[in-house]
């Protein structure tokens, strides 16, 4: 098995597993209990929101630990709306946001609020001048740091700028980027920032927020002052000393993982376009994460591609497939002005940590055959 | 089989028929890939718990794969299911014929489109849920036979798919009956094992079909009222549209009486419902489409064989007579002519329980052996006639 899905989830890192195991194990006092075994769990956790922060230069006290990116994203989103309702009920994301900031925008559409998408360029970059171009009333801003399904990075420091002049909060969704990327929420100068333990060697359910001082936001869960009163509910605090431990040993590796990894990647595409001159790696014109290979394969079927892939180990996804299943052109694609016929033949290859040449070798010769046989069978829809 | 292991691509639905198919071959240690195709029809609307391709039918399909152990995927099958099944039906309604869409979706779908997706995988055998065998016979040719369980079997469903495609079939559920199918399902834990079974089309599952096609798809053709006339075509009263109507229907004709009519036969060019006696619904016999034989050769002229006339029909024997375009005329025995022959259902034909093939039927025959309407036999097999 050929395990090319790290965008979905990546493998828990052992020393994070032997962690947990042991919180899981030893830490079993509610952390805001005020006796000595509640203020052991109380440090592991304060030790893993330092351990975030530094990981993405913020202070500790702007790190809320919440369940996931789309958790995160709608805190940010209509936590920040709600805030500011008195200054506008407008909020703008770019297009090629992922679901959990399209869904977040559509609950606060049931409550009134209107909404703008940023459009992209061919190569899915947001074009930051449309800031400029968003009504008055605009409160919040939501764009991503790296595009889940292309990998593209997003000019998100211009458009943070502009936004800024403009009196717009600015949310980033660096779910994607986070351990693959530097991520510097300063530089980066948006109000808020999320990301998710999953993705880069940590457990699934455990996530950061990171709210900074002075920007507005209304918490969701409330009821219970944890996280300092923005976001209710008793800490997953074994997921939250896997999440900090990633942050830590990402921090370490980024540098050295982001060139080895961007080789392979380099070395996938290489193989592909030489076997298949008429496959398009979409994005490739502008900068990626070093891990993302989103291929579109004409005259192949994303569902029938899938299928066969499987079938051959290598394990990988398509940005296409909606929950039924329905090959639907992804409107991130779609969004970049990539055709239909392109967009439902296209898959998305991610590396990870735990990838190696000797996979990358392997998994070519099977996803050409498996390109073959999708094609030997396709259907044009 | 025994001893050989087959890489299997199996169709799920989402039901329990074919969710122990599926896990039978599972247990018995072949490596099983589960497939279900999304025809688009009711997707988005998970209510009608005996609806197919529902997210809750994918998800149900999803969970018997994860019970037994192997994967499984969804596949889109919305484009084959709209023109190969769908817009026939349409057709079939709208030009005055009472079309049977399942053995479409077989024939184009599960033993179609799916077959074809065997590349994929590199599946040997495909796995259906249907209530039917497929035999090897001596000659090492296949054939189609009907399932134990006599109230379930759906060889009749089955007689358009491609002959080529049944010896790479496999049916788990023909030497069982439904209980049977439902303590498999139990024993081996899976979640579907009482869940209510499909009774009508899986794309209208509340049976207004004349309903679906006009209000869901906005057809418009057979919607006109026009006359009803009898036998020698004199004006008996109105009909609403000739889609809502069906060779043999009695009710809601609407028209006094003291003795019942019956819808003898529909007329879609000449907007036509012609209504008779129920004496007058006798058939001699039948006239099919182009025939889909499921033998290496077909039988000879003069053959007497079983048909049946429509899914629940015990069965009549008649005898056939090849006609042209493939086509075939099956004349009843003289003592058992048959009521409510309909074109657009199939006639099914079967030699003891071997099934042969079949066709849609183009017309009926009258007493003295022609056809009903204006379709002769010779007639291009798909101009509708009846």
């Amino acid at each position: 098995m050929i395990y090319l899905d790290h965008n979905a989830s990546t493998p828990v890192r052992p020393e994070i597993a032997d962690a947990m195991d042991a919180a899981l194990r030893t830490l079993s006092a509610n952390p805001s209990s005020a006796h000595r075994e509640g203020q052991r769990v109380r440090a592991a956790v304060e030790r893993a929101r330092a351990q975030v922060a530094r990981f993405v230069h913020a202070r500790e006290g702007e790190v809320v630990f919440v369940s996931g990116g789309t958790e995160g994203d709608h805190l940010a989103l209509v936590g920040t709306a709600l805030a500011r309702r008195d200054a506008g009920q407008h909020v703008a994301y770019a297009a090629v946001e992922h679901h959990a900031v399209h869904g977040a925008a559509a609950l606060l559409h049931e409550f009134g609020w209107t909404h703008s998408e940023l459009p992209c360029d061919a190569d899915g970059r947001t074009i930051a001048a449309s800031v400029d171009d968003l009504p008055a009333g605009t409160t919040v801003l939501s764009v991503m740091l790296a595009n889940n399904e292309t990998g593209v990075l997003q000019p998100v420091a211009e458009l943070a700028a502009r936004a800024r002049a403009r009196g717009i909060r600015v949310h980033c969704d660096a779910v994607q980027a986070a351990g693959k990327v530097p991520v510097d929420v300063t530089a980066l100068g948006v109000d808020h920032l999320v990301l998710s333990g999953h993705k880069f060697g940590g457990p699934k359910g455990a996530a950061a927020l990171i709210a900074r001082a002075g920007a507005p936001l209304s918490p969701l869960a409330r009821g219970s002052a944890h996280e300092s009163g923005r976001r209710g509910g008793t800490e997953n605090v074994a997921g939250i000393v896997g999440l900090g431990l990633a942050c830590e040993l990402a921090a370490a590796e980024l540098a050295s993982q982001g060139a080895r990894i961007g080789a392979l990647r380099e070395r996938f595409e290489a193989g592909l376009r030489a076997a298949i001159p008429d496959c398009v790696v979409n994005g490739a014109a502008a900068e990626r994460l070093p891990n993302t290979s989103n291929v579109s394969f004409p005259g192949a079927r994303a569902d029938h591609l899938l299928l066969a892939l499987d079938a051959r180990g290598v394990m990988a996804s398509a940005g296409a497939a909606c929950a039924s299943g329905a090959v639907e052109p992804s409107p991130v694609l779609a969004a970049m002005g990539v055709s239909r016929e392109l967009a439902i033949s296209a898959l998305r290859f991610s590396l990870g940590a735990s990838t190696t040449a000797d996979e990358i070798e392997q998994a070519l010769p099977l996803v050409i055959a498996a390109v073959g046989a999708a094609r030997g069978t396709g259907v044009r829809a | 089989m025994s001893g050989a292991t087959y890489k299997v691509l199996a169709a799920m639905s989402g039901g329990v028929d074919s969710a122990v198919a599926a896990a039978l071959m599972a247990e018995q240690g072949h490596e099983v890939t589960g497939v279900t195709l999304r025809l688009a029809c009711y997707g988005k609307q998970p209510d009608n718990p005996r609806a197919c391709c529902t997210v809750e039918a994918m998800n149900d399909a999803k969970r018997t794969a994860m019970t037994m152990g192997f994967p499984h995927h969804t596949i889109d099958a919305e484009d084959v299911f709209k023109h190969r099944v769908l817009q026939p039906f349409v057709d079939g309604y709208a030009g005055g014929r009472t079309p049977y869409p399942c053995a479409l979706c077989n024939q184009h779908l599960k033993f179609g489109d799916l077959v074809t997706r065997m590349e994929l995988t590199g599946a040997d055998v495909l796995c259906t849920g249907h209530y039917a065998h497929v035999r090897i016979l001596d000659d090492g040719t296949a054939g189609l036979f009907r399932g134990r369980d006599a109230d379930k079997d759906q060889t009749y469903a089955l007689a358009l798919v491609p002959y080529a495609a049944l010896a790479r079939t496999r049916l788990p559920l023909g030497a069982l009956t439904k209980t049977e199918v439902r303590e498999h399902a139990q024993r081996l834990g899976l979640a579907v094992w009482d869940k209510v079974e499909s009774q009508d089309l899986c794309f209208v599952p509340d049976g207004d079909y004349a309903g679906y096609i006009t209000d869901k798809l906005g057809e418009t053709r057979g919607t006109a009222p026009g006359d009803f006339v009898d036998a020698s075509g004199a004006v008996l009263g109105r009909h609403r549209g000739v889609i809502h109507y069906t060779v043999g229907q009695r009710k809601g004709l609407a028209l006094p009486s003291s003795e019942p009519w019956y819808v003898l036969a529909i007329d879609a060019a000449a907007n036509t419902v012609t209504l008779g006696r129920r004496h007058e619904l006798e058939s001699a016999g039948l006239v099919t489409d182009a025939m889909n034989w499921l033998t290496a050769t077909p039988p000879a002229d003069g053959t007497r064989l079983m048909v049946r006339i429509r899914y629940n029909h015990a069965g009549a024997m008649a005898t056939i007579r090849h006609a042209a375009h493939g086509a075939v005329e099956a004349v009843f025995d003289a003592d058992t002519p048959q009521s409510a022959v309909t074109p657009g259902q199939l006639a099914v034909f079967y030699d003891g329980d071997r099934c042969l093939g079949g066709a849609s039927i183009s017309a009926a025959m009258r007493a003295s052996g022609t056809p009903v309407g204006t379709g002769a036999p010779e007639a291009p097999i798909s101009e509708t006639n009846a």
